[in-house]
């Protein structure tokens, strides 16, 4: 134990004592140089340099910058970003009331430190990766933990969802925490089970990545949307149930949702930020309202112009929210993709394979980004005409008249935010 | 020297015309080209589907009737298909589909009247005589590929590039492997080809892949057969005989993006990290699954 550290009720050392309070302070204080300095070098926004120059100095600064906060820690492959927003916008944070969270999607350590040095707010809402949450778990003891869902993203950098699935459980087991979860995900309740969970069913089905048992290896059968295993685990009765105009809540309430947002998949996101927001006691008719005024997240569902050509901007990272992408997009809407395969990407295209791309057959498609190639060919398989060009300009100029939706991957969504009208 | 410059079409589909296998496989004519896609959730990691897809479409585009079966576990797998195709999965997944496949006995028997076996990373080790299943035991196969796996010391991740054998007739074989098993052929087996770029059969002789009579295994995982249409083409082949030439203009640009501009990254990146690992004085840890250079080509044509 360092010096100056203090056990806490459940064995976790819990820094204290004024060298430790200096050290964090110097910490901090070199960690805004840092970023200020990788802003004016013009290296963006600063936070991840920042929050790394602080761990570097007081590793145990996430710990420190948690204590005395509520927390809740927002994690899953798909929707972390829109729900961690939607989160924020339930708990009043949009309505004067102090809620710290990591809005630009900076989601390990270093990410997480310098959100909470910028805000002191005393509920910190923490949009994680789905491979750090034991560790962010262990640093900011959160009240609460939102498990959106577990599907195939990046396999040359994560794990299969089933390893993922596990760490979690883990991680629910260690300490008290409410799970808010994702009933209709397999992976998500195998986890969840080993907290105090609180069910969502969030409407949309992915079942590509959830055919076989998480707890006993057999066969999944999905019977009406509703999933069971041999072993006897079976899809838990949901808390929060997504309908077609609104979640109906505990007690069999049902409040209706007024989104700026598009599709199903984010009203099911709206569904567990009810649940998050019921959790710390907002009525969620409070919450609701609280939801209808959030329009864009970081860029995404941003309206762009194209040279003229007004658009709109989604960002999709893998298999499942590709399909809920394509789901969104209206049958007369003009559809650009952007694929880049950089790091944060996952430097392997196969899965664009496992993306319902058929669903587009007959129709013409703009492919941009670095990979634009195999996704023509990919899109060429599904039986639809891909038009290749690098400049999304162009491209809208090509694509015939109608809505245009631009949809891209992480990289790829990242340059076309500069677009942003 | 740089990566030979991708194929015509006209090329691709001539080669594609020549089947490795003098023997083909008994099909009754006029007969729909059945496509047996095999427990596509235990054996489909990523992009798996992507092959049944390609072989469809470029049947089809030759006027050829095709039939895609997929055979979940518990389900008979048929024994007069065409080609069957086996993808990637996990060590317990690769397990159940193993002992599924022994119990069932269709893929051998299907193997036996001659028809094409196309597996991948798992599906290719499952293939082979044994693997490593649940726990790194070792498990027998389908002893269909006269090949054994045993486990690399680093997991392989990454692009990779390799010469296929001389007089195959293919093109350079395109992908991207993510696996940790190093599979030795026995004699009855040839590899696919020789790795320029990545691990590929991890056998220390730098071969990639395998294949015996109609039966071929590959560490190019997931669609592998969008990226080589040769390949795929060859596989048809094996069954119809000579094929019409495609318009594969969109494809010819992915090989040429991948083979002068990805690939060459990719070797650059691995040569890199082996000299940081020299001058750690640590061993070559193969961080971007790169093991050769585009200047070792051992050339093979």
């Amino acid at each position: 134990m360092a010096p100056g550290a203090v056990p806490a009720r459940d064995g976790v050392p819990v820094p204290d004592g004024a060298a430790h309070r200096a050290r964090l302070a110097v910490a901090l204080g070199a960690g805004r140089l840092a970023g200020e300095l990788s802003r004016r070098l013009g290296r963006g926004a600063g936070a991840v340099v920042r929050g790394r120059v602080v761990l570097g100095i007081a590793p145990d600064a996430l710990r420190s910058l948690s204590a005395g906060r509520r927390t809740l820690v927002v994690t899953g492959t798909n929707g972390k970003s829109t729900t961690t927003r939607l989160i924020t916008a339930a708990l009043g944070g949009d309505d004067g009331d102090d809620v710290a969270s990591n809005a630009t999607g900076a989601n390990m350590g270093p990410g997480l430190v310098t959100a909470l040095d910028d805000d002191r707010a005393g509920t910190a809402v923490l949009e994680v990766d789905e491979l750090h949450v034991p560790a962010v778990m262990r640093a900011t003891a959160p009240l609460v933990v939102v498990a959106l869902n577990l599907t195939r993203d990046q396999l040359d950098r994560t794990h299969e969802v089933s390893r993922t699935s596990r760490v979690w459980g883990d991680a629910f087991a260690e300490r008290p925490v409410t799970v808010v979860a994702n009933a209709a995900d397999p992976h998500v309740v195998a986890a969840a089970l080993r907290g105090s969970p609180v069910w969502v069913d969030p409407g949309l089905r992915w079942t590509e990545d959830a055919t076989v048992c998480p707890r006993c290896g057999q066969l999944l059968e999905w019977i009406d949307g509703r999933w069971s295993s041999a072993c006897g685990l079976a899809m838990p009765e949901p808390d929060y149930l997504l309908t077609p105009d609104g979640v109906r809540v505990p007690g069999g309430a049902h409040v209706p949702l007024d989104l700026k947002l598009p599709g199903t998949v984010n009203r099911g996101n709206a569904a567990f930020a009810l649940a998050a927001a019921g959790v710390l006691g907002v009525a969620p008719e409070v919450a609701a309202a609280r939801l209808a005024d959030v329009d864009t997240i970081d860029g995404r569902y941003a309206r762009l112009d194209l040279g003229g050509r007004p658009a709109r901007l989604f960002l999709a990272k893998n298999p499942a929210g590709w399909a809920a992408a394509l789901a969104m997009i209206e049958p007369e809407s003009q559809l650009v993709v952007g694929i880049n395969a950089r790091t944060a990407d996952g430097t392997d295209t196969s899965w664009l394979y496992d993306v319902p791309f058929e669903r587009l057959a007959g129709r013409t498609v703009g492919a941009i980004g670095d990979r634009r190639d195999d996704l023509a060919v990919r899109l060429h398989y599904a039986g639809a005409t891909p038009i290749v060009d690098a400049d999304p300009v162009r491209l809208a100029a090509a694509l015939p008249p109608g809505p245009l939706v631009v949809a891209a991957n992480y990289t790829a969504f990242r340059e076309l935010r500069r677009h942003v009208a | 020297m740089s990566p030979d410059a991708p194929r015509t079409v006209e090329d691709i589909s001539d080669e594609a015309s020549a089947s490795l296998s003098p023997v083909p496989p008994a099909r009754v004519r006029g007969d729909a080209l059945t496509i047996v896609h095999v427990y596509p959730h235990l054996l489909g990691t990523y992009g798996d589907a992507g092959n049944a897809i390609v072989l469809r479409h470029r049947a089809q585009a030759r006027g050829l009737p095709v039939e895609v079966v997929v055979v979940q576990p518990g389900e008979a797998v048929p024994t007069m298909g065409d080609v069957y195709l086996l993808g990637g999965g996990e060590d317990a997944k690769q397990t159940a589909a193993a002992h599924e496949l022994r119990e069932d006995g269709g893929i051998v028997a299907a193997a036996g009247r001659g028809a094409v076996l196309f597996g991948i990373c798992a599906g290719y080790q499952l293939l082979g005589e044994t693997f490593l299943g649940v726990g790194g035991a070792v498990a027998p196969g389908l002893g269909l590929l006269d090949v054994r796996t045993d486990r690399l010391q680093t997991r392989a991740v990454g692009n990779m590039l390799a010469r296929p054998v001389a007089g195959s007739g293919l093109p350079d074989l395109i992908g991207f492997e993510n696996h940790g098993g190093a599979t030795v052929l026995g004699s009855a087996a040839r590899p696919l080809g020789h790795v320029v770029v990545g691990v590929g059969n991890g056998d220390g002789e730098a071969t990639e892949g395998a294949v015996q009579g109609h039966v071929y295994g590959t560490y190019l995982h997931g669609p592998a057969l969008a990226l080589n249409p040769a390949l795929a083409d060859r596989l048809l082949a094996t069954v119809v005989g000579e094929l019409a030439p495609l318009d594969d203009v969109l494809c010819d640009r992915l090989r040429r993006h991948r083979l002068q501009e990805v690939l060459p990254a990719t070797a650059r990146a691995g040569r890199r990290g082996r000299v940081t690992a020299r001058l750690r004085g640590g061993r070559d840890s193969g961080a971007s699954g790169a093991t050769a250079t585009l200047s070792d080509v051992p050339t093979a044509r």
